[in-house]
């Protein structure tokens, strides 16, 4: 109880007050260190990146964030909430959206969000009226009744950020949620990211290795390469380092000493190819 | 303090269960989206009871006592056939650990027990469609069922509780061994030990004595036990009833709580 006061008062003094603190974070998986010490602070209403190809440690660092991975060392905070000792309480003012598909296809969209705002506690006589402004908010209204297997791609996307904004989570975890979208669908779910972050005020902390996405979204980004932050800042002011005309890729690349690659390992690929069957 | 302390354990009670109706009634809601699974599963139990049974009862082979062989294997095969939905049911958590839906609930602040849980009821949503369809058998065939109400209502709660612990135990298999493959083998291997390791098609008495102690240890036998005292007319309980009940509500609270200890490590 003591320590929670403590932090509290902490965050009146500091200005801003960051949402978001890590301290240290470090993940091994025996002899492979897939996160680095990641330190960083994320404000309020922030919309903040975490770019780097696939293996660059962005998930992990996402997984220790949302407590489904304990950390090797280190430690973080939301809003207050530390994710060693206070777990089930981070649960609570916290938003996910997996990179992998997380709504459930045999369920209709309206089925898939009532369900979740039964299990976020959301009081029973504003259930309905809020399933329903998600739906509304993220142009799903008109199909809510249908299977969310007869979704497109983008549609299913939408349905997810829908599940994880019910409770209005202080902040959101978006694990790549662009990949193995059109560039249609993508447009569209951009759209409706910023302006989740605009009508609600959500930080949104989101991991992509598609630099463009990064660029059109993010007010800053962390560049990750090999577990490790290699650059962090505004992505102006990251790009000015570079030269003028430098794009977010030219940062990539000047700063990880590493040519971008649409490979990655095996399972990076057929993972990916997964998600973009499902949604496809 | 004090009865701050009791407000919090109180509403933790309240929450545990109603997380862990939800969980139920997502299940529920997939059923009635898709129930033919429903149908297919009503055949294999119609076939151990209309030829093997049959075969059996003519044949006079096994000793039942004062009930018909019929009658004697008739609550046997409903907790067969509940067993059998039930060891099968821990590949969901694989295919929702493949598909992110495992990843989505476990951010989730329901207890981790809850989604075990009711993952677990989910399995005796099914169990309660095999219980209608050994009934509907059993009176087609004439044996001699018990129509007492609260006996009725005994017979769906031993078939949702035998489903709820077999399916767990199969959920913690499903989180050990982490892939489909693997845990189809598994699954083969363990259900006719469990099956015939039990009192469900012929009586323990007839046992070799090795196996006679080993089907003490099955909690297939228990569910059987009680089945049949509350099924069938005429028909006593011989381990009694409570003990039936004890025996398979402590293997289902051990079970669940291992189970929501090893689920969050399912995904990594």
């Amino acid at each position: 109880m003591m320590s929670l006061e403590a932090r509290a008062v902490r965050h009146e003094e500091s200005e801003p007050a960051s949402v978001l603190e890590t301290q240290s974070l470090t993940r091994r998986f025996g002899s492979l260190i897939a996160v680095d010490n990641f330190t960083v602070q994320v404000k309020g209403g922030e919309m903040f990146g975490l770019v780097g190809p696939n293996g660059a440690g962005k998930s992990t660092v996402i997984k220790m964030l949302t407590t489904l991975l304990p950390p090797s060392s280190g430690n973080a905070s939301i809003a207050g909430y530390d994710i060693l000792n206070h777990a089930p309480d981070v649960r609570r003012v916290i938003g996910y959206v997996p990179q992998l598909l997380s709504a459930d296809g045999s369920l209709t969209g309206y089925e898939n969000l009532l369900i979740f705002a039964k299990l976020y506690n959301l009081p029973r006589n504003e259930r309905k009226e809020r399933v329903q402004e998600a739906l509304d908010f993220m142009g799903l209204a008109e199909v809510a009744d249908n299977l969310a297997k007869t979704y497109s791609g983008g549609m299913i996307r939408r349905l997810e950020i829908a599940q994880s904004m019910l409770h209005r989570p202080k902040v959101l975890f978006l694990d790549e949620p662009t990949v193995g979208l059109d560039p249609i669908a993508r447009t569209t779910v951009w759209e409706h990211i910023e302006k989740l972050r605009d009508n609600y005020g959500t930080t949104i902390l989101l991991t992509t290795h598609y630099m463009e996405e990064a660029d059109a979204l993010c007010t800053r980004v962390a560049v990750m390469h090999l577990g490790k932050v290699v650059a962090i800042g505004t992505t102006t002011a990251l790009k000015e380092s570079v030269g003028p005309n430098a794009t977010l890729n030219d940062v990539f690349v000047h700063y990880a000493g590493y040519e971008l690659e649409s490979g990655g390992s095996f399972r990076d690929v057929s993972r990916t190819r997964r998600v973009a069957q499902r949604l496809g | 303090m004090q009865h701050l302390r009791l407000r919090y354990a109180l509403w933790s009670v309240y929450d545990f269960v109603a997380k862990t109706m939800t969980i139920a009634e997502l299940e529920a809601r997939k059923l009635h989206h898709d129930p033919t699974e429903l149908v297919t599963r009503a055949v294999q139990p119609a076939l151990w009871i209309l030829i093997f049974g049959e075969v059996l009862a003519h044949a006079q082979a096994i000793p039942t006592g004062n009930l018909p062989y019929l009658d004697f294997m008739v609550p046997g095969i409903l907790a067969q056939s509940v067993l059998f939905v039930a060891i099968f049911y821990g590949i969901a958590v694989i295919w929702e650990r493949d598909l992110g839906i495992l990843h989505k609930l476990l951010v989730s602040p329901a207890p981790r027990a809850a989604l075990v849980l009711g993952k677990a009821l989910s399995a005796g949503e099914r169990g309660l469609v095999q219980c209608a369809i050994i009934y509907f058998l059993g009176l087609a065939l004439g044996v001699r069922l018990n129509p007492n109400f609260f006996a009725i209502l005994g017979v769906l709660l031993i078939a949702v509780l035998g489903a709820a612990l077999f399916s767990t135990f199969s959920l913690i298999i499903a989180c050990v061994v982490k892939t489909r493959e693997r845990f189809m083998g598994i699954g083969q291997i363990l259900t006719m030990p469990l099956f015939f390791a039990s009192n469900a098609i012929y009586p323990i008495a007839i046992m070799p004595q090795w196996l006679k102690y080993v089907s003490e240890f099955n909690p297939l036998t228990y569910q059987v036990d009680a089945l049949r005292s509350l099924m069938i007319e005429g028909s006593a309980s011989v381990y009694g009833l409570g003990f039936d009940l004890a025996a398979m509500l402590v293997g289902t609270a051990i079970l669940v709580v291992i189970c929501a200890h090893l689920y969050p490590k399912t995904i990594n």
